[in-house]
């Protein structure tokens, strides 16, 4: 018996200040922002700020005045703690049903079709989840249904903007006619998918809001666009094209990059840096059992201070056989460095990429490839990461990463890692 | 605890082999060597070996929803709470009277007794030198958790 398709999209509001506010009670109600990288710009915005017409990814430093007026509270991101919160979500979630896909840190689809004996309908369901969320975590989420993808997107999008929904909004439990107002009152960028060079080509032909698009001719869409706009028409109207990925696909490439807390002009720092995101990549690397052939690296002075002297190189070096090992990305990236760099520039950020990653298990070797030193190679490594795991993260490193750091990147409004050091824990009186 | 580090097994050159590494316990669980051991006779234990103790079963029961709290202070010491200590607090459980509990009280955490009893809510220390926090009728006590456990480490003298 084959049902008929039904998705949720649950989403937590304002992710990143939400989970600031679960663990500081006194940010509820203040104007808070969560800041980017290096405190650069605006990456979350509670209501408050949002009522004050900040825009996201604007710059910290041209609100600062609006930011003292209003006393905005402004915070360096917390990745550690968002990771943590979103981990305890997404397990909650597969309590509703095992069939899940993490869209991203804030947003999970759930399939639901085969849920649907467990619960009375699905307006109860949504409200349940929001329950559930809500108490066990602190955060608040808004649950979109539909019977497609993109259907449950949009239906989670009135959700949040409208009160009426009250945080829960199925589009298949709407009138036509309720439906076709809500959908005529949005532009339609909203729709996922819709990006704004689609939208300023849709509404050049007519189609202006979501509306519009889920009443055109897909076979009119499919010739003026392609197929995958042809799919979202589709979904608009209830024909499911989109299935659930379930099951994240491989990474093609891991980049590790971040920009300096400073400028930096010597290579002995620059090597630092390039070790260290070396050593973050390649864990990750571990981690999902994938062997890199190739390293790119690449160093870039300032774009937005056009009046000094520019340098954007990259350089991407091969390996003789893919590797997982941290020393050998670290030494295949540190030549490339060497070759890249000149001095008397001021570096702003240095990356690397890890290219060509392929499954470790089916690894090819090297004709020379010297299998003993391999073992020893995935032992060591193997070490590494099981001292790294139980003592915290670089407590065993390759002493290319340096010590000193005075390049790292500001986070001087870091709030504690509440959820995973024992030091930083929240207080009690 | 057996020390025999996995690599000796694989070589049987045991006065060869440097010390396990203390640190990592996992590499020498008790588990793994039925499988090495064939040799010999099976052990009878094989078919019983169960995972050794784990002090996040005993103490945590709904993990998504459990969080941890340092205690600050000596409020709580009747109840063999004392400053320093770490109490688990689970989200998930509604909190009831004589439960104690993690609240918002003017912006910050207070852990406390709950005390609810004919139409009065009020927050209880487990000391006599301090005094309850009672809330006004219509005010809204906000219970941010119930504590489940407490923790509490004397020394790490030792590995």
């Amino acid at each position: 018996m084959s049902l008929r398709p039904q998705f949720a999209l649950v989403d937590v509001n304002n992710f990143y200040v939400s989970c600031e506010r679960v663990f500081r009670p006194r940010l509820e109600q203040r104007p808070v922002v969560v800041l980017s990288n290096n405190d650069g710009c605006v990456v979350a915005r509670s209501y408050e700020v949002r009522a004050l017409g900040v825009k996201m990814g604007v710059p910290w430093f041209q609100i600062k005045d609006l930011a003292r007026r209003y006393k905005i509270v402004a915070l360096s991101s917390n990745y550690t703690l968002y990771g943590d919160m979103s981990n305890r979500v997404v397990h909650i979630l597969r309590g509703f049903s095992p069939n899940l896909e993490v869209y991203s840190i804030d947003e999970s689809f759930l399939a639901l079709e085969r849920m649907q004996s467990c619960y009375e309908n699905t307006i109860l369901l949504g409200k349940n989840i929001r329950q559930r969320i809500k108490q066990w975590t602190g955060l608040p989420v808004c649950v979109g249904i539909g019977s497609t993808k993109t259907l449950a997107k949009l239906a989670n999008h009135l959700a949040k903007k409208n009160d009426v929904f009250d945080g829960v909004c199925d589009i298949d439990q709407l009138s036509l006619k309720e439906a076709n107002a809500w959908m005529s009152g949005l532009p339609v960028d909203t729709v996922w998918g819709v990006g704004r060079q689609l939208y300023r080509r849709l509404t050049a032909i007519g189609i202006h809001t979501v509306l519009d698009l889920r009443k055109a001719s897909p076979q009119y869409i499919r010739n003026q666009f392609g197929v995958v706009l042809q799919r979202t028409c589709e979904e608009l109207n209830g024909v499911s094209c989109l299935s659930l990925e379930e099951v994240a696909p491989a990474q093609k490439q891991i980049i590790n990059s971040r920009s300096f807390g400073i400028v930096v002009s010597e290579i002995e720092e620059l090597r630092e840096a390039v070790a260290m995101h070396v050593t973050s990549a390649a864990e990750k690397l571990r981690r999902q059992c994938l062997v890199s052939a190739a390293v790119c690296v690449f160093i870039q002075t300032n774009r937005f201070q056009g009046d000094r002297p520019q340098h954007h190189p990259s350089l991407t070096i091969p390996l003789l056989a893919p590797s997982d090992d941290t020393l050998v990305l670290i030494t295949a990236a540190l030549k490339a460095l060497d070759v890249m760099y000149r001095p008397h520039y001021q570096y702003k950020k240095a990356g690397i990429i890890l290219l060509l990653l392929s499954d470790k298990r089916i690894e090819q070797r090297a004709l020379f490839d010297n299998v003993d030193s391999a073992r020893r190679s995935a032992q060591l490594m193997a070490v590494i990461d099981a001292v790294n795991r139980q003592f915290g993260r670089h407590t065993l490193r390759s002493a290319a990463m340096g010590t000193q750091h005075r390049w790292a990147m500001r986070a001087d409004r870091r709030s504690g890692r509440y959820t995973t050091s024992w030091d930083e824990l929240p207080v009690a009186r | 605890m057996l020390c025999i580090p996995i690599d000796a097994l694989e070589t049987n050159s045991l006065s060869q082999q440097p010390e396990p590494l203390r640190a990592l316990p996992h590499q020498v669980e008790i588990k793994l060597l039925k499988h090495r051991l064939s040799a010999g006779f099976p052990s009878p234990a094989a078919d019983y070996a169960e995972d050794g103790l784990d002090l996040n079963d005993y103490l945590v029961r709904n993990k998504p929803a459990t969080f941890m709290f340092t205690v600050k202070g000596q409020s709580m010491v009747g109840a063999s709470i004392e400053d320093g200590d770490k109490v688990i607090v689970d989200r998930s459980i509604q909190a009831q009277h004589n439960d104690i509990v993690v609240a918002v009280v003017d912006g910050d955490y207070t852990i406390k007794r709950l005390y609810r009893n004919q139409g009065k809510i009020e927050l209880h220390p487990e000391n006599s030198e301090y005094h309850p926090i009672i809330f006004k009728e219509g005010a809204e006590l906000q219970i941010w958790g119930v504590v489940v456990g407490v923790v509490r480490r004397y020394l790490m003298r030792g590995a």
